[in-house]
């Protein structure tokens, strides 16, 4: 590659993205890899676990020691898939692992043990729902099966690649089974290709949260994401050259990523430049991406069939087995449960925000009302949550606690506030609601003598009250609850003192 | 005989990173190609009707139950590596990117973040 080209390409100055949807039609790609969840590795029966001391997960074939033989995990199988059902792929019947050869140290053995020509699953579609609930469908090319590589760590001078003395190698990740998801090519995205590349990274997160096969954290790289954009002129038919821009991994990078590559190529076709197709590095910090390297015959990975493993054969009963075991799928429930539950639209986006829909489906299943489950999930249990840096599902509240509690209201033992601090005294582990409420003497009173007396008493301290209450004015009554309450220590019910007051003024009939 | 060309054997050196002198490539060559014709002959035995096959054994779907088997600690893991650190593999240094067109500057699935 010429590298002087390269800088002057470098240099355009990006459109602005309205200007670049003027004149250009983007066209996009996505390669999503999904780690999966398996007790083991993909090949090996070393444990497939997150942040343990570097090399301690891998046995003699994760390190490619010469005379081991890979044996594969049944269950990664199964989860691919199930993956591919919930693509709506097409499952093969018949299809085999490939060597796919590099020489470079995150690999032991100098080869990837992947699929090539003959993935476990092709030619799907997912429907992806946008911001505003309209659906744009993508197509799937294939999801094949995978193992991810080592961690390398590059020392030295820069602690980039460029200019390190040298690299650390941690083979804990060599192995661990991953899904690779290939889009095809996804034209007619227009101005909303940001939002389609977000939302469909997203929903490929809900599915694999929801078929339970991956643990789908970005953060961890559990999800991780490579985007293709190239641009097309308005009018044309072929598609344009191709950036990919590697290891794009949140749903708002991969929404800024798409964004910038779009203003970046657009700038360069509209100054009479062309496109290099090369890998693009994602910056997080200036939300731009930087030249990789091109293209070329380093990409020559002379693949071939893997010799040590026997070929893969999916029968119907198999396949239809496994269909029958995968859960609704997240967009269909999401507006299943939004219809049953009649929340407003915000009211259920922030219960998604919040990663409390499981919760309060269940609280819900258990009998509470989906707004006393809601009240209670986005409320309180949020709030004791957040004060102590833990999420609300984290919290140790069960479905059943909160239908409990709110039992405790209806039935007139405790009022609201009395049930807030009930709750917090059962995360902190003092037992059931209705132990609790008891241990610690929190029954409303509404014995008559006892609330009697405290109304009593709140009269003669507030005479102007009372007057105002003679005089008609029913709603001065409000000024007699404070003091009720705190002689009660706010185990008083409010609707009960008003009745004491009427009935003391012989007013009530 | 298979033509196996001199910058044929040159890149897949490049490839599998093996610096090789211009004699051997020459060397290289030749005897490649004495090996390609020797399997070209399976090609003469088995006709269209016989599929293509990567494992001499009538088997499929041999698989392992998810089930933690053994495991190396850091030590045993390490225990032929030439050069350790931090209980990590120590590697040469990774030519820079941009200059060296090899395999060797991929940042391949995940392995740069």
């Amino acid at each position: 590659m010429n590298t002087t080209t390269q800088a002057a390409m470098d240099a355009v100055e990006p459109l602005s993205f309205d200007e670049a949807l003027e004149a250009f039609e983007p066209v996009m790609g996505f390669e999503v890899h999904v780690e999966l969840n398996t007790a083991t590795k993909m090949f090996s029966s070393a444990p497939n676990a997150f942040g343990d001391e570097p090399n301690t997960n891998v046995n003699e074939v994760d390190l490619g020691m010469p005379g081991t033989l890979p044996a594969v995990n049944g269950k990664a199988v199964e989860s691919a898939i199930k993956l591919g059902l919930a693509l709506n792929c097409s499952i093969a019947e018949h299809c085999r692992f490939a060597r796919k050869q590099y020489f470079y140290p995150d690999t032991p053995k100098n080869w990837q043990t992947s699929q090539y020509d003959e993935p476990i699953a092709f030619d799907g579609h997912l429907d992806v729902e946008l911001d505003d609930g309209e659906i744009f469908r993508v197509d799937i090319e294939r999801a094949h099966m995978e193992e991810d590589a080592g961690k390398l760590t590059h020392a030295g001078t820069s602690g980039r690649i460029q200019g390190a003395d040298y690299s650390l190698v941690d083979y804990n990740r060599a192995g661990v089974p991953l899904i690779e998801i290939v889009t095809k090519p996804i034209t007619g995205a227009g101005k909303r290709a940001p939002e389609i590349a977000r939302a469909y990274v997203s929903a490929i997160r809900d599915i694999v949260k929801g078929l339970d096969i991956s643990d789908a954290r970005m953060e961890r790289g559990n999800v991780r994401c490579d985007a293709n954009v190239s641009l097309m002129r308005r009018g044309a038919e072929v598609f344009g050259t191709r950036s990919e821009t590697k290891n794009v991994n949140s749903m708002r990078a991969v929404e800024h990523a798409v964004t910038y590559e779009i203003r970046r190529h657009a700038g360069i076709l509209s100054a009479g430049g062309s496109i290099v197709q090369e890998t693009r590095h994602w910056k997080e910090d200036t939300r731009t991406t930087s030249s990789g390297r091109p293209k070329s015959d380093a990409d020559d990975y002379r693949y071939f069939p893997e010799p040590d493993l026997v070929p893969i054969v999916t029968t119907t009963e198999w396949v239809e087995a496994l269909r029958a075991e995968l859960p609704e799928p997240p967009a269909q429930r999401r507006r299943r449960l939004r219809e049953a539950w009649g929340y407003s639209e915000a009211e259920f986006r922030d219960v998604i925000a919040a990663g409390l829909l499981d919760e309060i489906e269940e609280t819900v299943g258990q009998g509470a009302s989906p707004a006393v489950a809601r009240k209670w999930w986005m409320g309180e249990i949020s709030r004791l949550a957040n004060a102590r840096g833990v999420d609300p599902a984290a919290l140790g509240v069960e479905p059943v606690t909160i239908v409990e509690l709110n039992r405790l209201i209806e039935g007139g033992t405790v009022n609201d506030k009395i049930a807030r601090q009930v709750l917090e005294h059962h995360v902190d582990g003092e037992g059931a609601p209705a132990d609790i409420v008891r241990n610690r003497g929190l029954e409303v009173v509404s014995d008559d003598g006892a609330l009697t007396a405290a109304v009593e008493k709140a009269m003669a301290e507030n005479p102007d009250v009372v007057e105002k209450v003679k005089g008609g004015k029913l709603k001065a009554i409000g000024a007699l609850i404070g003091p009720v309450m705190k002689e009660t220590r706010g185990q008083a019910d409010a609707g009960k003192v008003k009745e004491i007051v009427l009935q003391t003024l012989g007013m009530d009939s | 005989m298979s033509e196996i060309s001199r910058a044929d054997v040159e890149h897949l050196a490049t490839l599998a990173h093996i610096a090789m002198t211009d004699a051997e490539l020459e060397k290289m060559a030749s005897e490649l190609a004495v090996i390609v014709d020797s399997v070209k002959r399976v090609q003469e035995a088995a006709g269209e009707d016989v599929p293509a096959t990567s494992h001499p054994l009538p088997l499929t779907n041999v698989f392992r139950e998810d089930i933690v088997g053994h495991v190396f600690t850091a030590e045993e893991s390490l225990a032929s590596a030439p050069d350790a650190e931090d209980s990590r593999f120590k590697v040469p240094a990774i030519l820079s990117e941009d200059h060296d067109a090899g395999p060797s500057s991929v940042p391949h699935e995940g392995g740069e973040r």
